[in-house]
């Protein structure tokens, strides 16, 4: 209930962000571009349609995550609007959760908005209603929500500034990651192998959200693959937002 | 009287510089606030009135020392459920109108629907806001903020009030009004805290009040205990008499044209001034005793201290 409270206000809030708008207004030109690059392209003018769009769907929701999420609770702090909120009786790990939530609600309206532009377009030029784009917009926005957690986690105790690169590089590195598999391949065993295992544990992989390229060509996919990355994407929410409350929870707000 | 608030030795530094360096900020503080009172907490710049009410109110952990609000730790949403908090220069949810922030504050007390939009406007008319309700609070002034900050700390009928500077913006007609506000919730059987360096103020409405001074309380009592009713001196305006005649009797302050503001410290030299007056054919302009104030009393102890 007072989650619930605190994240209509993250929402009103976020919607009230110019650079929301910004974005998505950068998002939809994008899109429309995309179309522009199809007739000017040779090739598989549909492929690239979509490829260009999901990949703008992703980027930009990355990016309106990253912005807003990393100002969320720092401008509390910062303009002491916390004092206030705090001396009411909620807890701390409610406050935070109310924040997570708000920017995801917004973030979902975000990306179904784009979602639908994308089908719109992709309408326009096949002269079909291609539902099973929406699979890979969806995992998008999964990818979207670990984001927003990682965005949170990060101005728990720093600067936007600082936790927008932070965040970013959570997202580069996330989708490299991968190749560090091929690395391993190639490495001969022994300590470094080890390392190199081991680092490939700890870090995120979030190209198990990307399902875009299979989805775009049509090629099938084991409905476990689906199941897997949901479940990977919520465990590692989980995570981040557990050690978010726990940063959040020792904090002074001086 | 049941102690509604009670702080027992409290201790806080902060860490400051690149080379994190620690400064005591609160040396074991203690005091205690019994229902219904007005409490006065009263200090000098920086000398850690803030930093006690954050501790109060959970928003810094102290080093060492405990706190009871209703005799609960003060992260407890026991604690919080009936107080309210007023900070030292409010800033809110600019992106919000009055009557939004309201609202919102009001959800998180859980208020059902009707008695939200009742309590919303009764509190906007009390702080005088009635007409700012749908402004955005961005486009507040100072002193607007300041009676916003006062209606969310009254959202939830809080029995304990902390205000922190409330007067800090307020010209001088929402000054009045606060006092009038502060004496009524009194009326009502509400306990209120409050931090300020206003003497006049505070001296007008307060019960007991606390005196802090580089961290530590130097005095704590009720206002009577502290102020004497002793006639410190007299000061007296008078116009007509040469003032090397007047040395005798008082210290002359100031003149301005021919008026001469005195200052009389025995009583009955008061009797021979009058005298001397009355024989030269001069005029009193105005004679006004001067008991001690509060204010003597912490110039005072602050410069002791
Ligand atoms: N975050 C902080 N880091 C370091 N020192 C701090 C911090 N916050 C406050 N202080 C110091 O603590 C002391 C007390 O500050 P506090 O805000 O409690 O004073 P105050 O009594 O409320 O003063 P005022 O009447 O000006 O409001 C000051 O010397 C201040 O410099
Ligand atoms: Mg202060």
């Amino acid at each position: 209930m007072k989650i619930q409270t605190i994240a209509l206000n993250t929402f009103k809030e976020a919607i009230r962000d110019r650079i929301l708008y910004l974005l998505f207004f950068f998002a939809a030109a994008a899109l429309a571009f995309s179309r522009l690059l199809a007739v000017l392209a040779v090739g598989d003018r549909v492929k690239i349609i979509k490829d260009v769009g999901l990949a703008s769907i992703s980027i930009f929701g990355v990016l309106m995550a990253i912005l807003i999420g990393t100002g969320l609770v720092y401008k509390e702090i910062d303009k002491k609007t916390i004092y206030t909120l705090l001396s009411k009786p909620i807890q701390r790990w409610q406050f935070l959760l109310g924040k997570f939530f708000g920017l995801v609600l917004t973030l979902f309206i975000m990306t179904l908005a784009m979602g639908l532009i994308f089908l719109v377009i992709v309408l326009l030029h096949t002269g079909k209603l291609e539902g099973r784009m929406l699979l890979a917009i969806l995992f998008i926005f999964i990818e979207l929500v670990l984001i927003t957690a990682v965005s949170i986690l990060f101005s728990c105790f720093s600067t936007p500034i600082l936790s927008s690169i932070f965040s970013l590089s959570f997202y580069l590195i996330g989708h490299l990651s991968w190749g560090l598999e091929t690395l391993i391949q190639k490495t001969r065993s022994g300590a470094a192998r080890m390392a190199l295992r081991g680092l490939s544990a700890i870090l995120p992989d979030l190209e198990n959200f990307n399902f875009k390229t299979e989805i775009v060509h049509g090629l099938a996919i084991d409905p476990r693959f689906y199941f897997f990355s949901a479940l990977y994407g919520l465990v590692y929410t989980l995570f981040i937002l557990a050690l978010a409350v726990l940063i959040f929870k020792k904090r002074d707000f001086v | 009287m049941a102690a509604v608030l009670e702080i027992d030795n409290l201790y806080k530094a902060f860490k400051v510089g690149f080379i994190p360096k620690k400064r005591e900020i609160l040396k074991g503080i203690s005091l205690s606030v019994a229902a219904g009172e007005i409490f006065g907490y009263l200090g000098p710049n920086g000398a850690g009135k803030t930093t006690t009410l954050k501790c109060v109110l959970g928003l810094i952990f102290p080093d060492r020392g405990k706190v009871a609000v209703f005799g609960h730790p003060p992260l407890a949403a026991k604690a919080r459920e009936n107080l309210g908090y007023l900070p030292e220069n409010p800033y809110f949810y600019d992106y919000l109108t009055a009557a939004e922030f309201l609202d919102f504050y009001a959800q998180l007390f859980g208020l059902r629907k009707k008695d939200k939009e009742e309590k919303i406007a009764t509190l906007l008319r009390l702080v005088g806001m009635e007409k700012a309700r749908d402004l955005q609070l961005r486009k507040f002034s100072r002193g607007m903020l300041q009676r916003v900050g006062l209606a969310q700390a009254l959202i939830n009928d809080p029995a304990l009030l902390f205000l922190d500077e409330p007067l800090g913006g307020l010209d001088p007609l929402g000054r009045k009004d606060l006092r009038d506000i502060i004496v009524r919730l009194k009326q009502e059987g509400k306990t209120i805290f409050l931090c300020s360096h206003i003497l006049q103020d505070i001296e007008m409405i307060c019960d007991r009040v606390a005196i802090i001074v580089g961290g530590r309380v130097i005095s704590q009592g009720a206002l009577e205990s502290l102020i004497s009713e002793k006639v410190l001196f007299t000061e007296v305006t008078l116009s007509g008499i040469d003032p090397a005649d007047l040395v005798d009797l008082g210290e002359p302050v100031s003149t301005l044209g021919d008026r001469i503001l005195l200052k009389v410290f025995q009583e009955d030299n008061i009797e021979n001034l009058m005298a001397l007056v009355h024989e030269r054919r001069g005029r009193i302009h105005s004679l006004v005793p001067r008991t001690e104030t509060l204010e003597d009393i912490f110039v005072e102890m602050v410069r002791q201290g």
